[in-house]
């Protein structure tokens, strides 16, 4: 399909507003002004609307494909939440509308959103406060990190290390080490941290440990209680890392169990669309001892009930965002939560946590799962028992592409080889599930017979499988190059 | 429960498969000890009640005034067509295109938008986009630390303050040495930017148009700073970069930009766009997603992501950065939005903001007291007045009455208590600029 750029028909009108009185030449000394159009495409309004129309049906998404893609939570995305955010009375608003004197009382509302989806977070979660500002999960990280680092930093510590599992997703490691730290790479004993490795790296010198819980296998860490016990002994920080969340609402509180720092993926947890890569939102709520160091600003609430941003927090880490997070997204979440309510979140973690289990057991007799036990919201199995035919985990995902389902995520955690790693979420039907079962278990057994059924897919796609190193070598990252 | 498709009989049946006796029994590894002290969340609600008290929120906030807020953010018509192409769930339900075969919508529209920012700012690379421009004047300037090995950044006060109160609490942990020039009354002091230039300087930072609202031609500092080993970055607004002469017709080597004003909505602040471009000695440098374009097996052309040897999946804590998504749908939007408008929409939208925007600081220079805090130095669709009295007096008492007229300098520059800093787009009208106008002189008699 042609770029809309070769779609280009100069003179062709678009959506183009009122001519101006004046033309740039007229307004703005020449030398200022550019020598070289930008040259943006002409087309019509319809030409463009079919480009796009087009290209969406070049893709996958939740509403049309089943999209098990594992540590990424891809439930379905209720509507209602979309006619939410898109109501005027939060899209028109200007962000620093409440840093002016006397305009807070303009934006009651939007306030009034932050303050209580915060405590509903700090509920959920048991921590003290939250930010809504990280505009990522991975941003989420950085903020908490910085946050340990502004803990040690005040009480004079002289901390250098963060502790990361090798389960861990590789956010967490870039995200100590762009905060200053030095990261420790711990590695993990029958798919889960263990107290004795733990102990071989900790010392006074280690500022916090990174945990995602359940992990990245989908199991739960059950020596947390020791982990954090250890942990205390340095005055090292215990970080939560909110992507899997979903396995545990209701069930466990970050807070009650010993975290110090956690992020949330609002994007995963509280059903906002991933919007083909962003924008996500990711929330970090902090206990009490770490509440001084939040970013700012912090939406507050008087006793008349009216809502403010507090600026004044001399040991706060500063700015993360321009303002107070991807509002949009937070809106939807908050819309999401109200709508479930405790129960129904309880509810969705029970019914991941189910349907994981129940597609491990209907899969665990075809693939290779390292970890056969009880497992939370996802589990991760191997492909290796299909090298001996030369079938890789990459294989199967392609094949999965042709039914029409998006594949798993793959060779992800990196401790798993092969790795083909399931979240069905709780969304998914029992048919759903059964015949993404069946589709599988009949992929695997052609590919006993006929590994080039496999090896050759997609073959129903537009494209069939892509030359990434050709990618890489030409560079080839516009229609100009 | 909503959302859950099973019923009993499926519950029942799935149980029956895993082996365990009930849902509850999956949780068992979770000790009592871990189990929540409080788990005081409301009850749900209807989708009709939700909506209704979302409403009603909504209804809490006040927008109907007329506003000359801007201060980087701004509120532009945006076609129709945007929010229904953009509200396609193929697009907007998908994830990060891992999957390239399944993903070539997504993949070939990033493409595309790196193709059109590339264009608008005249270097020749860009990633897929960051969250914001905050964070991508920071990224830039990280990549130039990595770039030349050096550690201190030379900033413009001229460049929005949002943004550097940010690079301030990034940097506060990396020992990098910021290091401030001055503005003059507003404008880039160019030759104090050049003559902080030296052998330890990684970037030198500036904005066009600056947080001011007036314009320069950074050309000779960017060709100073080539000279020194120094990385340029510059941050602009993507609407005037139509007119206004490019970066890369100026020199630089790293141009960023806040996307918010190409086909997305204020928001109260978010989601929006950081836009990156860059030359080709710093392209391995780039934080974030990148597509490039490649061929099947038959040859056919196809988009994946790209350079991922930079990226922290592979990289860890070596990475270029730890951001992994990108704001896929805010790009696909800034991208449909040029393209409806095409290079005569955006370059109308441009003239016609830069047009009001003049009218409005002739208009207002009319009233006595009132002054060009840059007296006459260029600007584009933003300047700032210096009233007679306290800029946060005139924006109460004026906001009271309906219109918001602009943002208080004072909030961020000392001694500028004084100062407004008014913009126009082209949804400000004519009759707007003279409400404006009586409504200012009213407030200073």
């Amino acid at each position: 399909m042609n770029t809309v750029f070769k779609k280009s028909t100069p003179g062709r009108e678009g959506v183009w507003p009122v001519k101006p009185g004046k033309s740039a030449a007229e307004l703005l000394p020449a030398g200022l002004l550019r020598g070289k159009s930008a040259d943006l495409p002409s087309l019509s309004e319809l030409d463009v609307v079919r480009h796009f129309t087009q290209l969406s049906k070049r893709n996958y998404g939740v509403d049309g494909n089943f999209y098990p893609l594992g540590s990424c939570t891809m439930k379905y995305n209720p509507k209602f939440t979309e006619t939410v955010a898109a109501m005027p009375g939060f899209t028109r608003l200007h962000p620093v509308l409440p840093q002016l004197k006397g305009a807070g009382r303009l934006c009651q509302g939007a306030l009034e959103v932050m303050y209580e989806t915060e405590r509903l977070l700090c509920e959920l979660c048991g921590m003290k406060a939250f930010t809504l500002h990280p505009m990522a999960g991975a941003h989420g990280e950085l903020t908490g990190v910085m946050i340990i680092a502004a803990y040690h930093k005040d009480k004079g510590n002289k901390k250098t290390k963060i502790i990361v599992p090798d389960s861990a997703h590789g956010t967490n490691p870039a995200s100590a080490h762009i905060a200053g730290f030095e990261v420790v790479n711990l590695p993990s004993k029958d798919g889960i941290v263990d107290p004795e490795e733990l102990a071989k790296v900790l010392d006074d010198d280690v500022a916090g440990m990174m945990m995602t819980c359940p992990n990245t296998l989908g199991l739960f860490e059950k020596n947390l209680p020791k982990i954090v016990e250890m942990l205390r002994s340095v005055d090292a920080l215990l970080y939560y890392d909110g992507a899997n969340l979903n396995a545990i609402m209701g069930k466990m509180r970050v807070g009650d169990a010993g975290f110090d720092v956690v992020h949330l993926n609002l994007h995963k947890t509280f059903a906002t669309p991933h919007g083909g890569g962003g924008p996500g939102s990711g929330p970090v709520g902090v206990s009490e001892k770490l509440v001084p160091y939040l970013p700012v600003s912090r939406v507050e609430k008087l006793e008349d009930g009216q809502f403010y941003l507090n600026y004044d927090f001399p040991k706060s880490i500063g700015y993360v965002a321009p303002f107070y997070g991807n509002f949009g997204v937070v809106l939807k979440a908050y819309a999401y939560i109200l709508r479930l309510g405790g129960t129904g979140l309880t509810r969705a973690t029970e019914n991941a946590v189910l349907a994981a289990n129940y597609l491990r057991k209907r899969l665990d007799k075809v693939l290779e799962v390292p970890f056969d036990r009880v497992c939370m919201h996802e589990f991760v199995a191997s492909a290796c028992n299909l090298s001996e035919c030369h079938v890789r985990a990459l294989d199967i995902a392609k094949a999965l592409l042709d039914k029409g389902y998006h594949a798993p995520t793959i060779y992800f955690p990196l401790i798993v080889k092969e790795a083909l790693m399931f979240e069905p979420t709780e969304t998914e039907s029992l048919d759903t599930l059964d015949q993404f079962a069946d589709d599988l278990i009949a992929i695997l057994a052609e590919a006993q017979k006929d590994p080039a059924f496999v090896t050759g897919a997609p073959r129903t796609l537009p494209v069939s499988r892509l030359d990434e190193t050709r990618a890489a070598r030409n560079m080839e990252l516009t229609d100009d190059l | 429960m909503p959302y859950v498709p099973h019923t009993p009989e499926d519950i029942r049946r799935m149980l029956d498969v895993i082996g365990a006796p009930s849902v509850a029994s999956l949780f068992d590894e979770i000790g009592p000890e871990m189990r929540p002290k409080s788990f005081d969340l409301p009850e749900g609600k209807s989708e009709m009640d939700v909506l209704a008290h979302m409403e009603a929120l909504a209804g809490k906030n006040a927008c109907g005034q007329v506003s000359f807020l801007g201060a980087g953010f701004y509120d532009h018509h945006i076609p129709a067509a945007v929010d229904a192409l953009s509200m396609r769930s193929e697009f907007y339900t998908a994830y990060t295109p891992y999957q390239p075969e399944a993903s070539q919508g997504t993949l070939q529209a990033i493409f595309e938008y790196q193709t059109a920012v590339t264009r608008l700012t005249g270097l020749p690379y860009a990633n897929a986009s960051v969250y914001d421009g905050g964070t991508a004047l920071f990224e830039a300037a990280m990549m130039a630390v990595r770039h030349t090995g050096r550690r201190k950044l030379v900033v413009c006060e001229a460049v929005s303050p949002i943004y550097r109160v940010m690079l301030g609490s990034y940097t506060s942990n990396l020992h990098l040495e910021l290091v401030t020039i001055p503005h003059k009354n507003g404008v880039c002091d160019l030759a104090a930017l050049t003559a902080a230039l030296d052998a330890d300087t990684a970037a030198v930072l500036v904005q066009n148009p600056n947080f001011f609202g007036t314009l320069s031609d950074f050309s000779a500092l960017f060709e100073a700073a080539r000279a020194a080993g120094v990385v340029s970055v510059i941050s602009v607004y993507p609407v005037l970069q139509s007119l206004l002469k490019s970066p890369g017709e100026m020199g630089a080597d790293v141009a960023v930009a806040e996307g918010q004003s190409l086909g997305l909505p204020l928001s109260f602040g978010g989601p929006y766009l950081g836009i990156m471009t860059c030359n080709k000695a710093l392209v391995r440098q780039m934080p974030g997603r990148m597509v490039g374009r490649t061929v099947d097996g038959e040859g056919r052309t196809g988009y994946v992501l790209t350079l991922q040897a930079r990226e922290q999946h592979i990289r860890r804590q070596k990475a270029t950065s730890n951001i992994c998504s990108n704001q896929a749908l805010c790009a696909l939007r800034a991208l449909m939005h040029l393209c409806l408008l095409g290079q005569e929409g955006l370059t109308r939208t441009a003239e016609t903001c830069v047009e009001r925007a003049h009218y409005a600081a002739e208009r207002l220079t009319a009233i006595d007291g009132v002054t060009l805090l840059s007296g006459s130095a260029p600007f584009g669709n933003e300047f700032a007045i210096t009233l007679p009295v306290n800029a946060f007096l005139a924006i109460d008492k004026l906001t009271a009455r309906g219109l918001v007229p602009g943002f208080p300098l004072g909030r961020y520059y000392a001694g500028l208590e004084n100062a407004l800093l008014v913009a126009c787009t082209e949804k400000t009208s004519m009759e707007q600029i003279g409400i404006f106008a009586e409504m200012l002189r009213g407030t200073l008699k």
